[in-house]
């Protein structure tokens, strides 16, 4: 239960970040690399924020930070690179990354900075199996299912949300249509790097507030947006949730094949095997993501509900 | 349809054109060999190995980048896994006392490179672009991740070592001085540069500039794009293997990070930063990303950051990297208006150098605030003192950067006038630029 729980928690974490990422990748045609950074951006600027104003104006600024930040990348970034073609925009992202993570570095140190829940949501919200659950994980959950809905309700009933919709299978004929895409491209980019900026604030103080988050996420991330299928939404929800769940449960048991067939023990499992033999489940909880991409482009290329080869 | 032939058939070389290209090889063989010579101390020696492992690495990645199109982020797999083959053979060679001479040892690397590319290789390389540059990440990330739990063979965090010296001496060499590595290294490095070039001539390095061009019109001429990425891929994982194999050698330790992101961010770096147009470029990017991340590291704390600005600066303004800004002028050299270029390249020069003294002092300035806050505030940054405590310092900056920039954006526009005039009067005389 509290697996399931906190397995759709990291689940929508994820879809708050891939979501962004991926109607940036549809509409734009570049993965963004530096996602992950705005992540981390979010998470720092949160922590800086509610040092000096406190947790709830920093859930609102930092994001709104981190969005002009990616907007601006766009603008003056992005847009110039274009010309130089898709490797060379992927490329682009790709060390704007490594610059971001530097300067966190430089600013806040490469060790976890001390970043708090908020003193009113730190109390038990219930209690399974005598385990507490935190009120904060609740309060996340919701944020992120509130924003979930939200962007669900922008794409699907305003004008805006149409436009976009057409902007991610035809930007030419949008184009045609009289509306900026340049404009809506930038709007598009500084909306999914909040999006991952407010990811980052609400997960700050759960997990950890370090330099290196960004790194550990990144590659996460990509494997959300491939394994969903590239540029579908939907398939980015399902992915995030199935990820998220899975590591999750992973983390939490420890059964390994010697623990599953110890009984038979063959001679060779305690020789050169015996690492293989006597991993647990929960050690390779952080290559799960990896062996399912591997599995998925194996069987199913496409991703799970992706409609383009790409 | 002799004339068709004769027309489609570049012409055979002449004899000073082959003259110049033999020569060329040994005239590269002859400096290797004098290298040393010139400057013998062990730390420069080092760095010589460590350029020439970073030669055949970042050629062996631009035949995925530059000459099939794929954008590989995990290519140092192969090159960790080929150094780690390498060193448990020779640990396994030398408590058995076979006899097996460390340099063809590094053909061990070579192989298990490519063994493990044509195991992986099939299923990432059934598409290009986007969709292969993730799935390079994420097999980058999967054995990396396992390199961490499969102690046995990776040795967990420490790696694993061992001593090259105890393998089987050949003319008495034992390879225990960096000399006789550096000589190993050289030329190996030679050998696959060599093989590397070769391969780019072959028909089937011209199929994989088709595939990289245009894969549709592949298919249509009867190739099937799949199978030429594959073979692309596995051809670079066995180079890759064998630089793994040089660096395990010359380091006598194979550990997690030859495998991580980390690598494959370099080599990425060094490749695109040299230029992926020529083949020439990856050379340069090997030698010059070596000798910076060297002789930054000794001058700047952050040297990280300024790597990463170079390469988003490269990768902005000059796509074609180091060779493709040198050889944008070749037609202009040949028309003979380069001279019109080059005065506003004076001109902008100096601006630039400003823009870029004033991004320097500010970020050395912050960092002494936020990295080392205690410290005294007269520091010293590329070798030049600076309080950066005083007002004037942050003022300099400011103007240096801001002013530099405005004058900069300005001058560079010139130079964009200058340029479009001189290329416009090159290819009025017949040269194309």
């Amino acid at each position: 239960m509290i697996s399931t729980l906190n397995g759709v928690l990291y689940g929508m974490l994820l879809f708050l970040m891939a979501s962004g990422l991926t109607v940036i990748f549809s509409m734009l045609g570049v993965l963004n690399f530096a996602h992950a950074s705005f992540y981390m951006l979010g998470a720092f600027f949160g922590f800086q924020i509610s040092r000096w104003f406190g947790f709830w104006p920093a859930l609102l600024i930092a994001p709104l930070l981190a969005g002009a930040i990616g907007a601006g990348v766009e603008r003056y970034g992005l847009r110039r690179v274009h010309r130089n073609g898709h490797v060379a925009e992927l490329l682009f992202t790709f060390g704007l990354a490594f610059v971001i993570e530097e300067v966190v570095q430089i600013i806040w140190g490469k060790s976890p900075v001390d970043f708090r829940v908020p003193p009113s949501l730190d109390f038990p919200a219930f209690t399974i199996f005598s385990t507490n659950y935190p009120a904060y994980k609740m309060f996340m959950l919701l944020v992120s299912i509130v924003i979930f809905v939200g962007l669900l309700l922008v794409l699907k009933k305003t004008r805006i949300g149409l436009i976009v919709q057409a902007a991610l299978t035809h930007p030419h004929m949008v184009g045609h249509l009289g509306h900026n895409v340049g404009q809506i491209f930038m709007l598009v980019f500084g909306v999914g790097t909040a999006l991952a900026a407010v990811a980052g604030v609400i997960a700050g103080p759960a997990l950890v507030t370090q330099s290196n988050m960004a790194g550990l996420l990144g590659p996460i991330l990509f494997v959300v947006v491939v394994v969903g299928g590239l540029g579908s939404l939907p398939g980015a929800f399902v992915a995030s949730l199935l990820i998220g769940i899975v590591q999750t449960f992973a983390v939490s048991m420890n059964g390994s094949l010697a623990g599953a067939f110890g009984p038979l023990g063959p001679d060779y499992a305690s020789t050169w095997l015996a690492d293989i033999w006597d991993v647990t489940v929960a050690q390779i909880a952080p290559i799960m993501p990896y062996l399912l991409l591997v599995l998925i482009l194996i069987f199913r290329p496409m991703g799970l509900l992706g409609t383009r080869e790409t | 349809m002799s004339e068709i032939a004769s027309s489609v058939a570049p012409p055979l070389p002449t004899a000073a054109e082959k003259l110049k290209f033999y020569g060329l090889w040994l005239a590269t063989a002859a400096v290797l060999l004098l290298l040393p010579k010139l400057s013998g101390s062990g730390g420069s020696l080092t760095t010589f190995s460590l350029i020439g492992i970073s030669i055949i690495f970042s050629l062996s990645y631009n035949i995925l980048l530059g000459q099939t199109g794929m954008l590989s982020f995990g290519h140092a797999v192969y090159y960790g896994l080929g150094g780690f083959l390498v060193i448990h053979a020779i640990n396994i060679f030398g408590a058995q006392k076979l006899p097996i001479p460390l340099p063809i040892i590094p053909l061990i690397g070579g192989l298990s490179g490519l063994f493990f590319a044509a195991l992986l290789g099939w299923v990432s390389t059934q598409r290009s672009g986007t969709a292969f540059a993730m799935i390079s990440l994420g097999v980058g990330e999967l054995i990396a991740s396992s390199a961490l739990i499969l102690r046995t063979f990776f040795g967990g965090e420490a790696g694993v070592s061992a001593n090259r010296t105890k393998l089987l001496k050949l003319f008495g060499w034992n390879f225990g001085p960096q000399i006789q590595i550096y000589y190993l290294v050289a030329a190996w490095t030679l050998i696959a540069v060599i093989a590397m070039y070769a391969l780019t001539r072959t028909p089937l390095g011209r199929m994989c500039n088709a595939v990289r061009d245009n894969p549709e019109r592949v298919q249509f001429v009867g190739y099937n794009p799949h199978v030429l990425r594959y073979l692309a891929f596995c051809f670079a994982g066995f180079f890759a293997g064998i630089a793994g194999a040089l660096a395990a050698i010359n380091f006598e330790i194979a550990n997690s990070a030859y495998l991580g992101a980390v690598q494959s961010g370099t080599v990425l770096f060094s490749t695109y930063i040299g230029g992926i147009g020529f083949f020439i470029g990856p050379i340069v990017g090997a030698v010059f990303v070596t000798l910076l991340s060297l002789s930054l590291s000794d001058l700047t704390q952050v040297w990280q950051l300024y790597f990463g600005l170079i390469f988003i600066a490269v990768v902005t303004f000059a796509p074609g990297g180091i060779t493709g800004l040198l050889m944008m002028h070749r037609p202009l050299m040949k028309a003979g208006t380069l001279t019109r270029v080059l005065p506003s390249y004076l001109v902008a020069f100096l601006p630039t150098l400003a823009m870029i003294a004033g991004l320097v002092l500010s970020v050395e300035t912050i960092v002494h605030y936020t990295v080392n806050p205690g410290d005294d505030s007269h520091i010293k940054a590329f070798g030049v003192p600076f309080d950066a405590a005083s007002p004037y310092i942050w003022a300099t900056a400011a103007i240096l950067l801001i002013g530099g920039f405005l004058v900069a954006r300005k001058t560079w526009s010139l130079v964009g006038h200058a340029w479009d005039e001189a290329t416009a009067e090159a290819r009025e005389e017949g040269i194309a630029a």
